[in-house]
């Protein structure tokens, strides 16, 4: 099973580092790491394994929103198929 | 990998537009509950819902945190209870509260089923039923009802038509000291579609199996969205971007019922492609008329950029969706929708023009408050108008007025949450057309071929 993790907010220090640690920190294996610039935000994608047996989505969903907190920018964590059933036919 | 693009688009879908999920709604039969003992009848119900939607609202919340989309209501529909009255005889109002009992158990916003299907006629337990809904609705809190007085095969049964009247007046009567909020939950249809997920039409239809999965879609803010982005876009390109819209939100609906099936073990019914709005700033389908070019909703123009909208969303959606079903179509329930309430609190909507745009789009006179002394006679007379629209043209229509007691035009009723609120409109009060509802009959079923 994968998932996809989007960090939307302000450029800083360090952001992929926080966000790889708490992926790795739950077991999620990172397959895929996009960033780019949309509209003055900066904008990160991440495509994570999540199959892992102690991999657990909702632990890493509640860790990615405390980080979320932490550092001020909007992360979620969402089913690669919400993505493959809306945009691929 | 998935394109960043596309990923930020849907992010921002859920995130900014208020994309969402409106409802699972699981149907289920209540015909192997019928007995001849309305108690034991009653138990049966309960026991049945209970048993098959147990996990519903919980499969909602674990698919909702999955995709990460929100699933805003789960709902259950059931057989028209009027069926059960008819071989249990007794007081129906006993169904309402084992109904509301069950749904209270379980945790679901509504449940849609007290109801009764009269369009040619009323059979054991109709007459029963329709009488007890003032009272059901006034003495329970999740229950919604309906009653089809007409299709477009069978005409209009206007002596049921003349019943709702009062019956509208009289639920409004009874919840008066609660805003009147009995009515907010009782439609009175033509051509009622038999696996609508939305309240408060729902009811699981004869023709339905025995336990279904029916979803609605949302997501009027999105559409009006990817219309912002293109100001200049003439008419074809406008239904276009409406139709890859609506076949996004689609998609989504079809993923989420798809998984709700798989999980409660039920098989999937429909997607109802439906935009409804919700009175939140930014999740209004009067905003997309007016991104379209309206300066307000209601104003010439209005049932022509209604038509085109509510035909853009049935293409887009239907290749989505491996079912399509329900109402499909756009919403324009006035006290939900933020921009139909400024329109209809500054004069611009009124009700004559809603009728209009009822004969282009899903629904029909929906969440409508009118004066507190509208006599019985005259709500006939409204749903008499609104049925013959649905039964000439083969499509739905449906009535959910509100008499606001006590209450006159300029003033405001407000129900709260997904129902909102909304002014006290104007209608005709000066003129009676009490003595042709009082005639009663019925008004034959159109033809069919000439169609002019």
């Amino acid at each position: 099973m994968k998932a996809v993790v989007s960090v939307i907010g302000k450029d800083n220090f360090g952001i992929l580092a926080k966000v790889s640690n708490t992926c790795s920190n739950n077991f999620a294996n990172i397959l895929d790491v996009t960033q780019s610039v949309l509209q003055d935000m900066f904008v990160m994608v991440m495509l994570v394994d999540i199959s892992h047996e102690k991999c657990s989505f909702m632990h890493l969903k509640n860790d990615l929103d405390q980080l979320a907190k932490s550092i001020n920018m909007q992360i979620s964590l969402m089913h690669e198929d919400i993505f493959n059933s809306m945009h691929r036919i | 990998m998935l394109n960043i693009k596309d990923i930020m688009e849907t992010v921002h879908m859920i995130q900014d537009d208020n994309l969402d999920i409106r409802t699972i709604t699981m149907g289920i039969s209540l015909l192997d509950c019928c007995d001849t003992d309305i108690d034991r009848s009653c138990d049966k119900v309960y026991d049945k819902i209970c048993r098959l939607a147990g996990k519903l609202v919980k499969t909602g919340e674990e698919i909702s945190e999955l995709y990460g989309i929100p699933i805003i209501n789960k709902r259950v529909s059931v057989t028209p209870i009027a069926m059960l009255a008819a071989s249990s005889g007794g007081d129906p109002v006993k169904y309402a509260k084992a109904l509301d009992r069950a749904a209270h158990e379980i945790g679901v916003n509504f449940i849609g089923g007290y109801s009764a299907l009269v369009h040619k006629g009323f059979a054991s337990g109709d007459r029963e039923l329709i009488r007890s809904i003032p009272e059901a609705l006034s003495e329970t809190e999740l229950i919604c009802s309906s009653v089809n007085v007409g299709t477009t095969k069978a005409g209009i049964n206007m002596d049921a038509v003349a019943m709702m009247g009062e019956t509208v007046l009289q639920a409004a009567k009874l919840t008066a000291d609660r805003n009147c909020i009995g009515p907010a939950k009782l439609v009175v249809f033509c051509n009622a579609p038999e696996d609508n997920p939305f309240m408060a039409g729902a009811f699981h239809g004869i023709g339905e199996p025995d336990c279904v999965i029916n979803v609605g879609v949302s997501g009027p803010g999105v559409v009006r969205a990817a219309l912002t982005k293109h100001p200049e876009a003439d008419l074809n390109c406008v239904a276009d971007i409406i139709k890859k819209t609506a076949f996004k939100i689609t998609r989504m609906g079809q993923l989420v019922g798809t998984e709700a099936s798989r999980r409660l073990g039920v098989p999937f019914g429909i997607v109802d492609l439906s935009l409804a709005p919700t009175p939140a700033v930014g999740d209004s389908v009067a905003h997309i008329l007016e991104e379209m070019g309206l300066e307000v909703c209601g104003i010439h123009g209005t049932t022509a950029a209604l038509a085109l909208l509510n035909d853009a969303v049935k293409k887009g959606g239907v290749m989505a969706s491996s079912n399509v079903g329900g109402l499909s179509g756009a919403f324009i329930p006035v006290s939900e929708d933020a921009g139909m309430i400024d329109a209809a609190r500054s004069g611009d909507l009124r009700i004559e023009k809603l009728e209009a745009m009822t004969s282009v789009c899903s629904v029909g006179l929906d969440m409508i408050v009118i004066p507190g002394d509208t006599p019985a006679e005259i709500i006939s007379a409204i749903i008499a108008d609104e049925a013959a629209i649905g039964m000439v043209n083969s499509k739905t229509t449906a009535v959910r007025v509100i008499p606001a007691i006590g209450k006159d035009v300029g003033e405001e009723l407000e129900f709260g949450g997904l129902l909102g609120s909304g002014p006290v409109m104007k209608i005709n009060l000066d003129r009676s057309p009490a003595k042709f509802i009082s005639r009663g009959g019925r008004i034959p079923a159109p033809i069919q071929a000439l169609k002019n």
